[in-house]
């Protein structure tokens, strides 16, 4: 079986919940208290789809977008954007645009994958972004909507399987790789026992 | 940015994010600032290309075939050694696994009117029309020697520690031009003054090249994808993601002092605090001193290097002897092969030592052996050095070096050694740093 690895970008306003995000993705699990982004900004997970076996990679913000200060290298070689925006607050879902305008810019290959994502709904009392002007945009950028809910889990699994079922058929950043080489000592491959903690 | 921080850095050249990121790793807090709106500095990749024109005062033009997004060229001609120190801090600061890296395809040195092909081998070396066949035994003796030199037990009385690199050549019977290829093309050294030095430093970098040509081929270069602003904000990375803050596009109005002491760094009517400072020269001119000068020409250019067997990536070395110049002059050339331009085009950086009023007319034996170039980009450098290390210690006001003409990182991560230690008095410790990603992917996977 082949497998590939696939970069996804995480974005959004600080407190949207891009690290919950990942967290239900990868330990189906949720921490009520995440702190705001340090320390991990890496995280992967490997899965079936169809025939193939999909590592992503997600990479989280780090906190650099905070002031400008987010690398052009974050972008490098990404397959897929996350854009993420908090259902109970407009603000959250207007800078959305600014975050697809820089997507754009840096990753304007034709497979880019664009996901736009309004967490939250668990709390779907204090909803301020009805989903009618989400999918609007949305459309209209080409991008793929998913309302869901880190804390239930609720849609998460759902934005992964799109990303793997809209994967090009060929990696267009192969080419570029085939002669790059590692430079990183062989890791010694302990073999470590599944530590999923519940 | 109205809080205290530990250390504040002004500018995010690789000198610069390299402490930031080690300095957050042991627990400082960090407030990293850049006037600019991307990272890097003078270690810069720019782009897009229209921004390039800018920079020099130049009207955009617009390539034929791509688009400006897919140029990121570099200010500063560098290339990272293969077994050199930047390639070890990479490593153990795990920061490697955001870039990717290509070998350097060949690397090449003048001689007479023409350039030849760097020996990368015994089979290449015997090959080689550089030198005559006597010499090449003797060259052989002597590479023989730098592998087994050991600096405290020296067995081989034709190369030990009081003796200069000249008496060492002198010994093993080396002519001229075989010292200038020793020194030169693989020693790195721009100018002849080593020649009177104790022959452990000489000996070491020669080492050094061998150990680096040895570990992936054709050249002891590597080269990152997308050009060397990755490796700043690889570096970046690993500091915001051990709580360093970022602001780009922030000018700095004033550094605060009090009572002769640093205390602060204002930007847009707002004071960020902390204990010390640390700095690229632009933001610390009255600290610093200029020692010399460095002009470096960016070629955009349509073709590969003639007789160079069409290398995506190379490196020429003119050692001064053959021009009747006191220092060498550098051309590094990368192309589309490392997402550094669009598609069939190439960038040839030639930089030199300046030595008289006239530094184009100097890179001219250079710009001759490259061909026809579409867009040239000049500038004269000055090179600073921080004017008096003990008083910017009292002071807390730490100042990096300007990079400097050489090919490599080398002497950059010696700026690096010296700082920390000066900024923290220990020296670095890379066992400290734990790499917080690779252990949140390791449980994650199933
Ligand atoms: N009710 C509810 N709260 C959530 C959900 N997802 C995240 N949160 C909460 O929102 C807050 C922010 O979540 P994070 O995952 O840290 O958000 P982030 O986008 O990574 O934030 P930064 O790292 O600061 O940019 C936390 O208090 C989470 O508990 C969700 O689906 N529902
Ligand atoms: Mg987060």
């Amino acid at each position: 079986m082949s497998m590939r690895e696939v970069k996804v970008c995480l974005l959004g306003e600080a407190g949207v919940g891009k690290s919950s995000i990942a967290h239900r993705f990868v330990m189906d699990s949720f921490n009520e208290k995440q702190e705001s982004t340090i320390g991990a900004a890496f995280m992967s997970k490997t899965v079936k789809y169809n025939t193939q076996t999909v590592k992503f990679q997600m990479w989280d913000t780090a906190g650099q977008e905070k002031y400008k200060g987010l690398a052009p290298m974050y972008y490098r070689g990404a397959s897929a954007a996350i854009v993420v925006y908090d259902i109970t607050s407009f603000n959250t879902y207007n800078v959305v645009k600014d975050w697809v305008r820089d997507v754009r810019d840096t990753c304007d290959t034709e497979d880019f994958i664009l996901i736009i994502v309004g967490n939250k709904v668990d709390v779907e009392e204090k909803r301020n972004v009805p989903r009618e002007t989400a999918e609007k945009y949305c459309v209209s950028m080409g991008a793929h909507l998913f309302e869901c809910s880190a804390l239930s889990g609720k849609n998460v699994f759902e934005i992964f399987e799109k990303i793997a079922e809209n994967l090009p058929s060929e990696n267009p950043m192969l080419h570029h790789k085939r002669d790059t080489i590692n430079i990183r000592p062989p890791i010694k491959e302990k073999k470590k026992e599944c530590c999923k903690t519940q | 940015m109205d809080e205290t921080y530990d250390v504040i850095v002004l500018g995010t050249g690789l000198t610069e994010c390299i402490l930031s990121g080690i300095l957050s790793v042991s627990g400082r807090k960090v407030l990293h600032m850049d006037r600019n709106k991307y990272y890097g500095g003078e270690s810069a990749s720019i782009t897009p290309l229209d921004d390039l024109f800018k920079m020099f005062g130049q009207d955009p033009v617009a390539l034929p075939d791509g688009r400006p997004r897919d140029w990121n060229v570099d200010l500063i001609p560098k290339f990272l050694m293969a077994s050199g120190q930047l390639v070890k801090i990479l490593i153990k600061t795990g920061v490697t696994k955001y870039l990717e890296f290509k070998s350097v395809e060949g690397s090449y040195v003048f001689k007479g009117s023409k350039i030849f092909k760097v020996p990368s081998n015994e089979k290449e070396a015997l090959a080689t029309s550089l030198m005559g066949i006597f010499e090449k035994r003797r060259f052989k003796n002597l590479l023989t020697g730098i592998n087994e030199f050991d600096e405290k037990a020296p067995k081989n009385p034709n190369m030990t520690p009081e003796l200069t690199m000249e008496q060492v050549f002198k010994n093993f019977g080396l002519d001229e031009n075989t010292r200038d290829f020793c020194g030169h093309a693989m020693g790195l050294y721009l100018n002849d003054d080593y020649l009177k030095k104790s022959c452990i430093e000489p000996v070491s970098r020669i080492k050094l090249y061998c150990e680096s040509m040895a570990r992936y081929g054709n050249s002891p270069y590597l080269y990152p994808l997308y050009g060397l602003g990755e490796l700043p904000q690889g570096f970046a990375r690993l500091s915001a993601i051990y709580g360093g803050t970022y602001m780009l596009d922030k000018p700095v109005d004033e550094i605060i002092m009090e009572d002769g002491k640093f205390a602060g760094v204002k930007s847009q009517g707002q004071i960020a605090r902390a204990k010390m400072v640390l700095g690229d020269p632009s933001y610390f001119l009255d600290r610093v001193k200029k020692i010399g000068q460095v002009v470096r020409a960016i070629c955009i250019m349509n073709h590969t290097i003639p007789n160079t067997n069409d290398a995506k990536s190379c490196q020429i070395i003119f050692p001064q002897n053959q021009l009747g110049r006191k220092s060498d002059i550098y051309v590094s050339m990368v192309s589309y092969a490392h997402n550094v331009a669009s598609k069939t085009y190439y960038i040839a950086m030639i930089s030199t030592t300046v030595e008289t009023a006239n530094p184009e007319n100097e890179i001219l034996p250079a710009l001759k052996i490259i061909g026809p170039v579409l867009h040239k980009f000049v500038k004269v450098h000055d090179c600073f050095v921080p004017k008096d290390t003990a008083a910017d210690k009292l002071a807390q006001c730490f100042v990096s070096t300007s990079y400097d003409a050489t090919s490599h990182f080398e002497t950059t991560c010696l700026d690096i050694t010296n700082l920390h230690k000066n900024i923290t008095g220990e020296d670095i410790n890379y066992a400290n740093i734990v790499d917080p990603d690779e252990s949140a992917s390791q449980g994650a996977d199933q």
